[in-house]
């Protein structure tokens, strides 16, 4: 499961300097997201965030997440 | 709109410091809400906090009208401020409590901090002081 969200942050996030998905668990739902892109810059923690649900709305919806941590820093 | 969702967006208008939770600062029910709860008592503000788990029609509106999906959302002067990450993210950083001086006016912290409870499901909005 860690490897299906990888793919949809590098899908929105393809410039990234950090990718990494930590379940946190093991139970494949809690998870701990860390992307470091350019595309932060510049942009309020809310509106970094934001990026990350929208790259992730699918298993969000889904329910395949039942728990998100999200850590973002900007590329610079 | 419907009603729920007025009370809901009436709020997060009317409330200096809103934390959407789930359970209440008594009894959380949450990991992460907890987290938030924390991350704002520590920066002194006054919460006033809505359960979200009473109706789940409570997140799905909320969630609608903030385009957040996930719970805790805390929200000052009608702004949403973020999720636990971020809360606790500002709050170790002392920009939460930047954010409370810029948006409440300087002396905000003007008495005791005090948290209560509103009810937004049923037939009005209901509010209570948390003993």
């Amino acid at each position: 499961m860690t490897a299906r969200l990888e793919d949809l942050l590098r899908q929105a996030f393809p410039d990234a300097a950090e990718l990494r998905v930590e379940d946190r668990t093991g139970g494949g739902d809690h998870f701990q997201v860390r992307v470091a892109s350019d595309r932060f810059d510049g942009l309020p923690l809310v509106e970094q965030h934001r990026l990350v649900y929208d790259a992730l709305a699918e298993p969000l919806a889904d329910g395949t997440i039942h728990e998100l941590r999200i850590s973002t820093r900007g590329g610079s | 709109m419907t009603e729920l969702s007025d009370r809901i967006r009436s709020t997060i208008e009317s409330e200096d410091v809103v934390l959407f939770m789930k359970g209440t600062p008594q009894q959380v029910l949450c990991g992460n809400s907890a987290r938030a709860l924390d991350a704002l008592r520590s920066a002194g503000a006054s919460v006033t906090a809505v359960d979200v788990l009473p109706d789940p029609a409570i997140r799905q509106e909320l969630s609608a009208l903030s385009n957040w999906p996930t719970i805790p959302q805390v929200f000052v002067r009608g702004e949403l401020v973020g999720g636990a990450d971020i809360v606790e993210e500002l709050a170790a950083s002392g920009e939460l409590r930047e954010k409370l001086d810029a948006s409440l006016g300087e002396g905000w912290p003007n008495g005791d901090r005090s948290e209560r409870v509103v009810e937004v499901t049923g037939g009005e909005t209901r509010l209570r002081l948390v003993p």
